[in-house]
């Protein structure tokens, strides 16, 4: 039935996470941006205690009895799955406060998205419950090659088994790796690395493995400069010989039969869930360009008056207007992939459809922002030109808005790879 | 809890809906926009749906579940089929809703079980009047009481086949608030001038009316001495087009997907190509954003939520789109899109008029 009634511990949830924007990211916003690869201490030790709980939620059903055997009791889905909503709805607080340093939540994120979604009960125990106690740790996800972007079917990253010690001994460059040096270098946390076990197989070859934190061969090739979320640890990483457990590969026996393509299937299903974070956190963002620019105004005394005829508005009313229209479709769209999500629905479609569309939205509402705010505007003493960098992101990461709308676009035509290139 | 999913019911009417509007509306389509007139059949099976009746409280001889969520749901299905059809089996909503929403106790009682009927009453409103500047709460239209009286002055156009009418609500400004005052046709004083020669709906005949003193009994205004909540009116008019012109966006889309799939040149079809099938991409996402946009408007409704904010916004962004999807429609079709063989010059033109179609349907 057709309804946009917020749950109330969301609700509850959100006020508690815009103190944390408030308080602990919104103050240093301007300072890690003016000082990129500083770390956002104030916000990592505010988080860490809820990352540790939100997991130990997540993983309980997974570890029955406390004895964390990790064999999952069979669950009939009962209802909604109210923590993709929960997510969701925390991704879009946060980046309100400040899109870099979201990036930088001591948590999982992309690499336990992975794990969770291509993982066996036992590995999502193995891997996740480290995010469960102790110091904080951060997740990572290594898809991206230099010469292979939207194209990763054509990565060169290989995993070979040594059959003597049954390990997987990867090789290769990876980069744009999000949190890849507070994961692996800077705590004991994950990298789930892409590669193919089969350079000839194409897709089929290509498997995930997990990588712990502090692994012999890994190395930090490089720390990229860039022109938003500089809060944000975004390195390239060298794999020499790094060696990891057989178990490490993500999945069971099937995916790692070399003319399997599930292994694969499952990145793509990764982006089921991952292409609505990123949609909601530049609509947090885009809110948090939108409330400023009103508020800001108002102090102007100006204020749209939603009663007038269009032909009667200003250009900056309906500037604003617009901002709100496209602000709200955006985030609806967000809310629709995740809701099919919670519901246990297909959203490939709708995963797609709203990141390209928050992507572009965000993008265009920031720059507005900027614009109508003026000489102040583009000043380094305001957050809206940094809002408006960072927001540029979404547009580009977890696939181009190009990419998706070729998704969405193959989706709706009943087109193949082939038909649709 | 979130959930964007239609319950069983609601799918069971758009269903039913989306037959009606695929065996019966587009048969007579393009016929009636030509012939100027839709087919009595075709509007009274429409009426026959059953949408007012349901949504009439019980206590006068309705069913009593209105929903403003469902009932937009049935305008993007109506408006699919075609805008001027659905403008004309929804009409009788003009007249009803403001009644449900503002009437005296009295008022209920006179003309709400006459929308139950077999057949609809002969009623229509007017709203719009023929200035550039046409603003809603500021009407050229004037009431100014007299003794037991009001007394009307002014021009409406676009009323929906005015001269067929027994009974028009017209909407006059009352000293700075617009009211609704029930004109019955026929009264000295009212006159219908012309009718209107539109760019699209004319399959819809519309009419220019002159109100010159008219004498309109006090009891006859909308909502009796208190007056009518005109803005919330508008709001329910607002989403019924808003609603409406997602059917025609739907339309126009998937028209030009279809086309796009079979049209051959260069050796293959040409949604082969990313330039039109980044296009139909567009389209898609814009049709769904424009209706999720419309439902949030309507669910706040009938959560009795003030949403005159959300609505206008919605209304604005989905205005736009409408034209733009349909104008992409004509340009997926390339030279056949502009001939009048094909329909969506038909919903191009329809689409450019939601920026002006206030209080032309009302859910």
């Amino acid at each position: 039935m057709i309804d946009f009634e917020i749950p109330d511990f969301i609700k509850n949830q959100q006020q508690l996470i815009k103190m944390v924007a408030e308080q602990a990211m919104r103050p240093f916003s301007r300072q890690l941006d003016e000082h990129e690869h500083e770390r956002p201490q104030a916000f990592v030790n505010m988080t860490w205690p809820f990352t540790q709980q939100m997991m130990q939620r997540s993983l309980k059903p997974l570890m029955h009895n406390g004895n964390g055997n990790g064999h999952a009791p069979k669950k009939e889905r009962t209802g909604p799955d109210y923590s993709a909503l929960a997510l969701i709805f925390m991704i879009e607080q946060l980046s309100w406060g400040d899109a870099g340093q979201y990036l930088c939540l001591p948590h999982p994120m992309l690499g336990g998205a992975a794990v969770q979604s291509a993982g066996t009960p036992e590995q999502q125990v193995r891997f996740l419950k480290r995010f469960t106690e102790g110091t904080p740790k951060w997740g990572a996800m290594a898809i991206t090659e230099a010469d292979a972007g939207s194209d990763n079917s054509s990565m060169r990253t290989t995993a070979v088994l040594d059959p003597d010690t049954h390990e997987w001994i990867l090789n290769g460059e990876k980069i744009f790796i999000t949190s890849g040096k507070l994961a692996l270098e800077e705590s004991d946390g994950i990298c789930v690395v892409w590669a193919t076990v089969d350079p000839k197989a194409g897709r089929a070859g290509i498997k995930s493995f997990v990588v712990e934190g502090h692994t012999p061969g890994v190395s930090i090739a490089k720390q990229e400069h860039k022109l938003g979320i500089r809060a944000s640890d975004t390195v390239a990483l060298h794999f020499d010989n790094v060696r990891v457990p057989y178990e490490n590969l993500l999945g069971s026996a099937e995916v790692a039969q070399k003319k399997s393509s599930k292994g694969f299937q499952g990145a793509m299903k990764t982006f089921d869930s991952s292409r609505p974070a990123v949609a909601a956190s530049a609509m947090g963002i885009a809110r948090a360009a939108l409330e400023f620019v009103i508020a800001r105004l108002k102090e102007e005394g100006i204020e749209v008056d939603y009663t007038k005829p269009k032909h009667q508005l200003t250009a900056v009313e309906r500037d604003i207007m617009e901002m709100e229209a496209r602000y709200k479709a955006g985030w609806l769209l967000t809310l629709r992939a995740t809701a099919q999500m919670a519901h246990g629905e297909s959203n490939r479609l709708e995963a797609s459809m709203c990141k390209y569309r928050a992507g572009e939205a965000v993008t265009w509402i920031t720059q507005k922002a900027v614009e109508l705010l003026g000489p102040l505007g583009y000043s380094r003493e305001l957050l809206a030109e940094k809002w408006m960098r960072d927001a540029k992101i979404n547009d580009i990461y977890e696939g181009t808005k190009q990419i998706n709308q070729l998704i969405v676009a193959r989706s709706i035509l009943g087109y193949s790879r082939r038909e649709l290139k | 809890m979130l959930d964007f999913r239609l319950d069983e019911e609601q799918q069971m009417l758009v269903d039913a809906i989306s037959r009606f509007a695929k065996e019966r509306v587009r048969k007579v389509y393009r016929d009636a926009e030509e012939d100027g007139a839709i087919p009595a059949e075709v509007v009274q099976s429409g009426w026959e749906m059953g949408m007012l009746p349901t949504a009439i409280p019980e206590a006068y001889g309705g069913f009593g579940e209105y929903s403003a969520v469902t009932g937009v749901l049935a305008a993007e299905e109506f408006a699919w089929g075609d805008l001027a059809v659905s403008l004309q089996i929804m009409l009788p909503n003009l007249v009803a809703i403001p009644l449900m929403l503002a009437g005296t106790d009295a008022q209920k009682e006179a003309y709400l079980p006459g929308f139950c009927d077999e057949r609809p009453p002969r009623m229509t409103a007017a709203l719009t009047e023929p200035v550039v500047q046409f603003d809603p709460y500021k009407l050229g239209t004037t009431a100014v009481a007299d003794s037991d009286n009001y007394i009307l002055n002014g021009t409406k156009t676009y009323v929906p086949l005015a001269g067929d009418a027994d009974l028009i609500l017209v909407y006059a400004n009352e000293a700075g608030q617009t009211q609704g005052f029930l004109v019955p046709a026929g009264i000295d004083g009212l006159t219908i001038a012309a009718q209107d020669k539109l760019m699209g709906v004319r399959a819809l005949p519309t009419y220019t009316v002159k109100l010159e003193n008219i004498h309109v009994p006090a009891e006859n205004k909308l909502g009796g001495v208190e007056g009518c909540n005109f803005q919330l009116i508008l709001n329910h008019s607002r989403v019924a087009l808003g609603a409406a012109a997602v059917g025609v966006a739907r339309a126009g889309y998937e028209y030009a997907r279809e086309y796009a799939k079979q049209r051959v040149q260069f050796g293959e079809p040409i949604a082969h190509r990313q330039s039109i099938a980044f296009m139909l991409a567009d389209m898609a996402t814009d049709v769904d954003s424009a209706r999720l946009l419309v439902w949030e408007a309507a669910w706040l409704l009938d959560k009795g939520k003030d949403a005159t904010r959300e609505i206008t916004v919605m209304k604005q962004y989905v205005d736009q789109l409408v034209v733009n999807v349909a104008d992409r429609a004509v340009q997926a079709l390339g030279g056949y899109g502009y001939i009048r063989e094909y329909p969506v010059e038909l919903w191009l033109r329809n689409a450019r008029g939601f920026a002006t179609f206030d209080g032309l349907a009302i859910v």
